[in-house]
């Protein structure tokens, strides 16, 4: 029992002190900003220092609470991605906060919160405390949506996620429980034992498709990517860049644990649905992202995009698939943050950052932040010698190795065709000239800047040296693809 | 000597590591910004004429090898060579380059800090792509010539210079991502045959390519096509070439130079080191097409020259028609006409640069290339009368000048496997000469009509700086071929294995 707890170490810590830092705010420190935002990255830290100590100290692949809880590298990777996500998205909050006189205390907790949750999926190895980690992770990020609650947007936002979200939730919980019924497991190392050999029964198959179906919900791919960019717009922009980096990679975990450990035996049966609903999601979304304005909306169909890149990681499977997937996730992270972090730091300097044409002579005013943003937009469109280029060349030779020629086609074409839209932008920084009276309340954003720039080196360092990042995602999938 | 372990790296290293030097500058110390990059561009010039006198012209292999692991579990690595092929290639680089920033010292006024930092990026990417002995680092290297001359065309470009500056980069770009499919597919394929990874030129080049049935089910022919498409827009071979004359026009003077001396080169060259030796049936297969598309570019570009208004269009267009004798050249395929093709690369580079550069010459002082605005510059400007003059002539091949050389070599290569391609594209030189000699007439020649044109003022000391040397080297090449000729022959032997 004690080693459970130990096991389970980092999520407690980050839990208690979420609990605590909601306690201060209560009594007393609601509006102090500096204090509150201190405490929540303090936190971060410490569930980062106790992740470090519990897996060094743990056996690879030990399982706790009845089989129901794993620590491989796996989950550790993940962990220690969705623990740097969230401690950036919080820094990239403090500004914003402030600014807009909202409640610090409660935004902190819930990021933390949705935190536990996603750590929780990672180390699943049970579909039930899957789903439980799935749920904490939602519920906190539907009422962080809404958090900006003067703001009828951010409602708008709020109310369509639950929605959708709380009907992907229940498709696939209706696929896991018919999953259940016909195999009478839900661990997957036992399911993946029962589902091989043979052909699957009909329940099996239509529990598989209702999964799939949810799993591409939750990583808001095409054909169920439509609450995506109403969310992304409306949601407060700290969030947006939270949710489009922390959920989307504890969805990925979920779906690579899940279909490249329990469900990989039946692979033939949902290769090809992922394929079509890949190659869908990377044209779609960077198709619909040529004709957004809205800067928040482009990225959100950018965000599709590359989920849809990401597909192509968990089609090929394998060592070489969870790899690819692993590390651009980490890639997409610290470029994502970054990208967004400069809306957040167009909106803090009293622009509206939203649309493209907001971004005109933005090189002029602000070369270092644009920089960094250049690069932000070099590497999501996967040109080198940026962190995207190289996350997209271990998913394309992953794919290219499992005979997905075609898929790698497309999504090379759809690369092209991104380059566009981020080109706009750029264009608009450093090609034309904005208006030259900069709004008189300047408010600084220290933080904003400073995540931008770390963001920046990240990407510069991982496109020029990925050698060690590939690296730590490749230690890490012996379990699961050792099958 | 252990400099030569580090002399390419040193070459393609020493710019990028001032463009970093300058991001350490404050922005308004323009003329420091210019020195820097004045300064490093000579360095490297200097490196390159290194690298020249430790040359072997007769060894084929690739020399003043460097290589270091990069990503070990995927077999990249850092390997940079040298040989025949790539060595006039990177001289004419490292010579372009001081050259362009000298030209462009009284022309480009603003953010000059950003002016030379793209440039030298720009040289950074070229050399690194030439000196490239591993696909995935020579794809790394062309990717990274894309951006600095996305800003060069619409930053510092012309009135349509945006629209010029993003459909060069979709142009390009829609070519090399597929070329990163081939790739990748090719590094693949020496996994399935060897059990490994690797993206080393020498390795890819030992692999059995399969032909197979039919064109969408042949692993060569295909991955032919997604090399060749890259290369082809990059050429750019008709009727590919539609962002040229945009990207060109729009270009700032420096930006063109570059452009037509160097980047076009890199699809030439791309074609020469890697469709032909790594797709050799394919190559085969693809001849008559290239040859056909070629005849075609040389008479249209021609034609289309002949049509224009503006100096700088017509150039652009020339550029089209030139560049159709060298993949003439290449797909001919002897060792004359490869020689030709790869001496002409160099020649395009010297008399079009030149040209380019000095049609900025005047456009500076009176900010209109339209022929019909000029007229009788010969008795205002004699001194730029004297240069044009040198550079056109070396442009339409007279003997005794560089052109002529490329030209005969390619055409005499050429006429033994492919007599009619040849006679065809006879038609271009002729045509070349009209077009060229009918700007000259116009321009300098014809009475003097605009009261404005009678107070130009001739070369200054740094604008002939400028032209010098390149007129230097179209004489040297037109009287001593041989001193070239020699440094890529057996390289060009070794690849194209015996013949004439």
């Amino acid at each position: 029992m004690t080693a459970d707890l130990v096991a389970l170490l980092p999520e407690l810590v980050l839990a208690g002190l979420a609990m605590a830092l909601l306690l201060v705010g209560l009594v007393g420190g609601g509006r102090r900003h500096g204090a509150l935002g201190a405490g929540a990255v303090l936190s971060i830290v410490a569930a980062g220092v106790a992740l470090w100590v519990v897996a060094s100290g743990t056996a690879e692949g030990t399982r706790f609470f009845f089989g129901m809880f794993v620590l491989d590298r796996f989950a550790v990777f993940f962990k220690a991605l969705f623990l740097l996500s969230s401690g950036l998205a919080i820094l990239l909050s403090l500004d914003y906060l402030k600014r807009n006189d909202y409640r610090p205390a409660e935004y902190h907790t819930l990021v933390m919160l949705a935190t536990v949750g996603m750590m929780v999926m990672a180390s699943g190895s049970n579909l039930a405390t899957i789903y439980v980690g799935l749920e904490l992770m939602a519920l906190s990020t539907y009422i962080l949506a809404g958090y900006f609650r003067r703001e009828v947007k951010s409602h708008e936002a709020a109310v369509k996620y639950f929605v959708l979200g709380a009907l992907s939730s229940g498709i696939l919980l209706y696929g896991l429980s018919l999953l259940y019924g016909a195999t009478g497991t839900l661990d997957l190392a036992t399911l993946a034992a029962k589902v091989s050999g043979g052909r699957p029964g009909t329940p099996v198959l239509v529990g598989i498709a209702l999964l799939t179906c949810g799993f591409l919900f939750k990583v808001a791919a095409v054909p169920f990517h439509m609450w995506t960019p109403d969310v992304y717009e409306g949601a407060p922009t700290p969030i947006t860049a939270f949710m489009s980096v922390g959920p989307k990679a504890a969805a990925f975990a979920m779906f690579l644990r899940v279909y490249l450990g329990g469900l990989e035996p039946l692979a033939d049966q949902w290769r090809l649905f992922v394929a079509v609903a890949a190659a869908l999601t990377m044209v779609w979304g960077n198709v619909a992202a040529l004709t957004q304005d809205n800067v928040k909306r482009m990225l959100a169909y950018s965000s599709i995009a590359h989920a849809g890149y990401a597909l192509l990681g968990l089609m090929a499977g394998g060592q070489n698939g969870l790899q690819s997937v692993m590390f651009y996730m980490l890639v997409y992270t610290v470029t994502n943050l970054g990208a967004f972090g400069f809306v957040i730091l167009l909106e803090s300097r009293g622009f509206a950052g939203e649309t493209v044409n907001d971004y005109a002579g933005m090189a002029r005013k602000h070369p270092v932040a644009a920089f960094g943003m250049l690069l932000f937009l070099l590497s999501l469109g996967g040109i080198p010698p940026t962190a995207g280029f190289m996350g997209k060349l271990y998913l394309f030779a992953a794919a290219v190795q499992a005979g997905y020629v075609w898929l790698v086609v497309v999504a090379v074409l759809m690369s092209a065709v991104s380059l566009y839209y981020y080109l706009r932008i750029v264009l608009q920084m450093y090609l034309r000239d904005g208006a030259d009276a900069e709004p008189a309340a300047l408010l600084a954003a220290p933080w904003t800047e400073r995540v931008i720039v770390a963001c920046a080196v990240a990407v510069l360092v991982i496109g020029v040296l990925p050698g060690p990042f590939g690296e730590a995602a490749r230690a890490t999938v012996s379990v699961l693809a050792g099958k | 000597m252990a400099l030569e372990g580090f002399l390419l790296s040193a070459l393609v290293l020493t710019p990028a590591a001032a463009a970093s030097l300058l991001l350490l500058l404050p922005k308004d110390a323009e003329k420091a910004h210019r020195w820097i990059g004045l300064v490093a561009s000579l360095l490297t010039l200097g490196l390159a004429g290194m690298v020249w006198s430790r040359f072997d012209p007769s060894n084929v292999a690739f020399q003043l090898v460097e290589t270091r692991p990069w990503l070990p579990t995927l077999g990249i690595a850092y390997r940079l060579g040298i040989d025949g092929i790539s060595l006039l290639l990177v001289l004419l680089t490292a010579l372009l380059q001081p050259l362009v920033l000298i030209s462009s010292w009284s022309s480009i006024h603003q953010r000059v800090k950003g002016y030379v930092f793209a440039m030298l990026l720009l040289e950074t990417g070229m050399l690194g792509a030439f000196l490239a002995t591993d696909l995935f680092l020579f794809y790394v290297f062309w990717e990274l010539m894309l951006l600095p001359m996305y800003f060069i065309i619409g930053v510092w470009g012309g009135e349509r210079r945006i629209y010029a500056a993003v459909k060069f980069v979709l142009f390009t770009l829609a070519g090399s991502l597929l070329m990163l499919v081939g790739i990748l597919y090719l590094s693949y394929l020496h996994k399935a045959q060897t059990g490994a990874w690797s993206f080393a030129y020498e390795d890819i080049r030992s692999l059995t390519i399969p032909m197979g049935e039919g064109f969408w089910h042949s692993p060569q022919l295909l991955l032919f096509a997604a090399f060749a498409l890259a290369f082809a827009i990059k050429v750019p071979v008709w009727p590919l070439h539609t962002w040229l004359p945009d990207a060109h026009v729009e270009a700032p003077t420096g930006g063109s130079v570059i452009l037509a001396g160097v980047l076009l080169k890199l699809g030439t060259y791309g074609l020469l080191r890697y469709n032909r030796p790594l797709f050799p049936e394919a190559w085969e297969r693809a001849t008559p097409l290239f040859l056909w598309l070629a005849v075609i570019a040389i008479i249209y570009g021609a034609l289309v020259s002949w049509a224009q208004k503006d100096m700088k269009k017509l150039i652009a267009y020339s550029s089209v028609s030139h560049m159709g004798f060298i993949i003439l050249g290449l797909f001919a395929g002897t060792v004359a006409s490869t020689q030709g093709a790869l001496i002409q690369m160099v020649n395009h580079g010297l008399s079009t640069g030149a040209l380019f550069m000095l049609v900025g010459v005047v456009y500076d002082r009176r900010h209109t290339r339209l022929i019909e605005d000029y007229g009788g510059l010969a008795a205002v400007m004699p001194l730029y009368t004297g240069a044009f003059l040198i550079a056109t002539l070396a442009s339409i091949g007279l003997p005794g000048l560089n052109g002529f050389v490329g030209e005969f070599l390619i055409l005499t290569g050429s006429f033994p496997t492919h007599p009619v391609a040849v006679i065809l594209a006879s038609t271009g030189i002729v045509l070349g000469a009209v077009y060229m000699l009918t700007l000259v007439q116009r321009v300098f020649w014809n009475p003097l009509v605009h009261e404005e044109n009678r107070t130009l003022a001739d070369l200054t000391w740094r604008e002939a700086l400028a032209f010098t040397p390149l007129a230097v080297f179209m004489v040297w090449i037109g009287v001593q071929p041989g001193t070239f000729l020699r440094l890529s022959e057996a390289a060009v032997r070794h690849l194209v294995g015996g013949g004439l």
